[in-house]
């Protein structure tokens, strides 16, 4: 189980990557392990201002569905396409190809509030 | 929690396990859609060993079971096996089960949920009134079901018993891996062909280096390691069953549901008489009211247990039951019931998933 540096964490498994303002988002590789195949991702937010900890879409497993918490206040301004046709790519590669949102984020000082790697990885382990 | 002989092999392979039925039950090894696919296309096999099993004996065995099945039980002859319902007062269901004839109106084994073990040994034992004798042995009964199109060939090296050309839904006894009386039968829950193993073991939970069970799984892990037999968990014994549109009892089924409305009219016989038969029979005079249909996603999202079913104008009409992204057909599935005039193929229904209405249409099943 990989937990890149340079990334924040959530407590709801999700990482953050940010540039400048805008934040690339995903869910961990210890999330996606623990939902199994991921067969369709739900998000029907872009272009919407929503607070930090709302709901901004799901993920649907084989098994389970799983609600997708936004980390910070912000606006959605695009959802990862190439997701439609294989979201399997979380699984594959959660940290690259299985991103699933870029934001703007609002307050880029909240992203200092979230969880470093080893942080994240203490909470896991 | 249970185990069931098999647990600590399931650790070891890093299954991602969770209780089920009271055990400790392995869901997935390497991913679910791996493991469907492997059984689909080629074979898995699957620990039921939570399975329950009773044996009934004695000159009133069949009576009794004709009493409390919704089939008929008397058609069976040695070496035969039955899907039958046991139907409660009302005329829901008790549970569904498979019935083994062992020795023709003498002895038969029973093949019942593990959910329901405890709740069904009551209900026969509550209407054992001629002194069949019953005996539960599901806590000393291993089970592996192992599916899939090349399943009996590549078991058959280890049994002398016919099992490649043994016919769907009957059985053999015989020596298997070097284990004595393991019953090997030609049925499963996946619809991809295949066995399921029964044998005796020391009771659950025995510490013991002589277990048939080890025996069995070294055997036909050993025998099928070149040839690409996986083990499978509950996940895939999940979407291999739904997309046969097989029922799960709990979710399709239970005991406020009838065998009629759930679509096993094929299994329930009014040639003889069994608990709740005039009202069933009443029931399929008058039609029933509502039915369990299979439905296929047309707008995207997935169905689920419990999500409610809408027509067009956004009255409830039904309940999904099971629902999934099908591994083999790559769409959106699920079963519920909804009322009969919305049941007929190409009904366009709608899923109430979340806060979004999502459209469906009414398909036969199996889906495909």
């Amino acid at each position: 189980m990989s937990f890149p540096p340079n990334l924040k964490y959530t407590r709801d498994h999700e990482w953050i990557l940010l540039e400048g303002n805008t934040a690339t988002i995903g869910i961990t590789d210890f999330a996606q392990g623990e939902l199994g195949d991921i067969v369709f991702v739900d998000v029907e937010s872009v272009g919407k201002d929503l607070e930090g900890g709302s709901v901004f879409g799901s993920l649907e497993a084989v098994k389970t569905v799983s609600d997708l918490y936004l980390p910070v206040s912000g606006t959605i301004i695009e959802l990862n396409s190439a997701l439609a046709d294989s979201p399997g790519a979380i699984n594959k590669d959660p940290y690259g190809e299985g991103w699933i949102i870029k934001m703007t984020v609002k307050n880029t000082s909240d992203i200092d509030q979230l969880l470093n790697a080893a942080a994240y990885q203490s909470l896991v382990s | 929690m249970k185990n069931t002989p098999f647990t600590s092999k399931h650790i070891a392979l890093g299954a991602k396990m969770a209780e089920f039925a009271g055990y400790n039950m392995p869901i997935s090894y390497t991913g679910i859609n791996d493991e469907h696919t492997a059984v689909r296309r080629n074979a898995g096999v699957f620990d039921v060993s939570h399975m329950g099993e009773f044996v009934l004996k004695g000159e009133n065995a069949l009576d009794l079971i004709q009493r409390l099945t919704s089939n008929d039980a008397s058609k069976l002859s040695a070496g035969k096996i039955q899907y039958s319902c046991l139907t409660n007062e009302n005329g829901g269901i008790v549970d569904d089960l498979l019935v083994y004839c062992i020795e023709e109106n003498r002895e038969y084994m029973l093949v019942v949920n593990a959910s329901n073990i405890e709740k069904d040994w009551n209900w026969i034992m509550k209407h054992n009134n001629k002194a069949v004798i019953m005996e539960n042995v599901s806590d000393r009964t291993g089970l592996l079901a192992i599916q899939g199109p090349n399943a009996a060939k590549i078991l058959q090296p280890l049994t002398d018993m016919d099992i490649l050309n043994l016919k769907y839904y009957t059985f053999a006894k015989g020596k298997f891996a070097g284990v004595d009386k393991v019953l090997i039968s030609a049925t499963g829950y996946t619809g991809a062909g295949g066995v399921e193993i029964y044998f005796e073991d020391l009771p659950f939970g025995s510490q013991d280096n002589n277990m048939a069970s080890d025996k069995i799984w070294d055997a036909v892990f050993k025998i099928g390691a070149s040839q690409g037999l996986k083990p499978a968990g509950l996940g895939a014994r999940d979407t291999l069953r739904l997309e046969m549109g097989f029922s799960l009892y709990g979710n399709d089924i239970d005991d406020t549901t009838s065998p009629l409305e759930a679509g096993l009219g094929w299994i329930t016989k009014f040639t003889k008489d069994f608990t709740a038969k005039t009202i069933l029979e009443k029931q399929k005079s008058e039609g029933v009211k509502r039915k369990l249909a299979g439905f296929e996603m047309i707008d995207r999202g997935i169905p689920r247990h419990g999500y409610e079913i809408k027509d067009h104008s956004g009255v409830k009409i039904g309940y999904v039951t099971s629902g999934t992204q099908s591994p083999s057909l790559g769409k959106a599935i699920g079963m519920g019931y909804v009322e009969v005039k919305n049941s007929l193929l190409d009904s366009e229904i709608f899923i109430s998933v979340r806060d979004k209405l999502l459209k469906a249409k009414v398909v036969k099943l199996p889906f495909s």
